[in-house]
C-alpha cells in the first residue's frame, strides 16, 4: 500500500530547465502559443510560452479529467488508450498527449500554425519528455525531501488563520 | 498523491469529499467559497446535471500562503454520490491526500452512508492506497434535522478507527471550517 500524504514525486530547478527548454523547442518549431504539463492528479506542473490568462489551477483539473475520462472510455471500447486528444474550437485549440502516464502534455495553438505539424512535433516532444522524466520519477522514493519541521508549524498556524468564520 | 515542485518552490494537496449522494459535499465547498477571503481562492468549478447533481466534480483551489518559501495550495474536490457514477468517482480520487467523508445524519440515509463507505475503500484500493494510511476525517452532517441518528451510532457503523469527526450543519456552515481545518492539518502534518 502507499502510505497516503507522502510526496510522491519532486522536481527540482535541473528537472525544470531541461523539460522547459523542450517545450520551448516545440512551441518554436510548432508555432503553437502555449504548452503546459499537468499531472495525472490535476496539477499545473509547468507553463512555457505565453502565459495564459485563464484560471491555471481550473485548467489543470479539468484538463486530468478529461484524459481520465477519455483513458475510460477508450477502456470500454476495448482501446488500452487514447493518447492524444485534440479538441478544436473556431479559433483556438488543444492538442493533449499522455506522458509517461503521469503526465499530460497540452499545447494550445491558433490558426498560425496547422494542426499536422502540431501533432508531429508533440510526437518528438512527448519522446525527449519522456527520457526526462524517467529520471524525474526513478528517484522519487530514495530522495524526497521531507519538508522542516518549521514548515508543518506554520503552516498550521496558517490553516487557523484562513479557515475561520 | 502530493507533488513538491521545488523548481517553482509550490506544494499542491488534494483534498477530496466523498460520501452518499446530497448529503452535502457540494454544499461544504460552495461555503468555504463564500466564506474564505476571495483573493486566497479560486474559482469553484462544478461539474454538475441541469439538476445541480454533481456530475463529474466540483474544484475549488485555495491558497495557504507562501510557507517556508513555498506557495502551498489545497486543491479541494468533491465526488459525484449517486451510486450509478462510480467510474467518475473513481478518477477524482487519484493522488489523494486527503479525505472527508460527509456522511448524512439522517436515520434513512444511514444504509447509504454503509455503502459510500464501503465504495470508498473500495475505490482507493484499487489505486494501492490504503484508508487507514491516509489523512481522513468524517463529517455528520445535517444535525439540524428531526430524524438524525446519534452520533454513537454513526461512530459505530462508519467510524470503527475512531478518525476524527465533526458534527456539521453544512447549510449554515456549522462544523465547515472544523472538518477541512482538520483534514488540512493531517495533510500538511504528513509531509513533513
Amino acid at each position: 500500500m502507499t502510505p497516503g500524504g507522502a510526496p510522491s514525486w519532486s522536481f527540482g530547478p535541473a528537472d525544470s530547465k531541461k523539460i522547459e527548454e523542450v517545450l520551448d523547442t516545440l512551441l518554436y518549431e510548432s508555432n503553437a502559443r502555449c504548452a503546459l504539463l499537468v499531472d495525472r492528479t490535476g496539477q499545473l506542473v509547468v507553463t512555457v510560452g505565453e502565459q495564459p490568462d485563464f484560471d491555471s489551477a481550473a485548467f489543470a483539473s479539468l484538463t486530468a479529467a478529461d484524459f481520465s475520462a477519455n483513458d475510460q472510455l477508450a477502456s470500454l471500447i476495448g482501446e488500452e488508450e487514447f493518447s492524444s486528444l485534440f479538441h478544436q474550437g473556431r479559433s483556438e485549440s488543444m492538442y493533449l498527449a499522455d506522458v509517461g502516464k503521469r503526465l499530460i502534455l497540452v499545447v494550445l495553438f491558433n490558426k498560425q500554425t496547422t494542426l499536422g505539424l502540431v501533432r508531429i512535433k508533440i510526437r518528438n516532444a512527448v519522446s525527449d519528455l519522456n527520457k526526462a522524466f524517467e529520471e524525474v520519477f526513478g528517484r522519487e522514493r530514495g530522495e524526497a525531501r521531507p519538508l522542516e519541521r518549521d514548515f508543518v508549524n506554520e503552516a498550521e498556524d496558517e490553516i487557523d488563520r484562513l479557515f475561520r468564520e | 498523491m502530493s507533488m513538491i515542485n521545488y523548481a517553482s518552490r509550490e506544494i499542491n494537496c488534494k483534498i477530496v469529499y466523498y460520501g452518499p449522494g446530497l448529503g452535502g459535499k457540494t454544499t461544504n465547498l460552495e461555503y468555504i467559497f463564500n466564506k474564505v477571503a476571495p483573493n486566497t481562492r479560486g474559482k469553484l468549478i462544478s461539474l454538475a446535471t441541469e439538476s445541480e447533481r454533481t456530475l463529474f466534480f466540483d474544484f475549488l483551489p485555495v491558497d495557504l500562503g507562501t510557507i517556508r518559501g513555498f506557495k502551498t495550495r489545497f486543491h479541494l474536490y468533491t465526488v459525484p454520490g449517486q451510486v450509478y457514477y462510480n467510474a467518475s468517482r473513481k478518477l477524482i480520487l487519484k493522488g489523494v491526500d486527503g479525505v472527508v467523508f460527509v456522511a448524512d445524519s439522517q436515520v434513512e440515509r444511514l444504509d447509504a452512508n454503509i455503502e459510500s463507505m464501503h465504495n470508498l475503500y473500495e475505490n482507493l484500493a484499487e489505486y494501492g492506497y490504503d484508508l487507514r494510511q491516509i489523512p481522513f476525517v468524517i463529517q455528520y452532517n445535517k444535525r439540524d434535522l428531526p430524524n438524525v441518528s446519534p452520533v454513537e451510532e454513526l461512530d459505530q457503523h462508519l467510524n470503527p478507527d475512531r478518525v476524527p469527526s465533526y458534527e456539521g450543519v453544512a447549510t449554515t456552515g456549522v462544523g465547515v471550517f472544523d472538518t477541512l481545518k482538520a483534514v488540512a492539518k493531517l495533510v500538511i502534518k504528513s509531509l513533513g
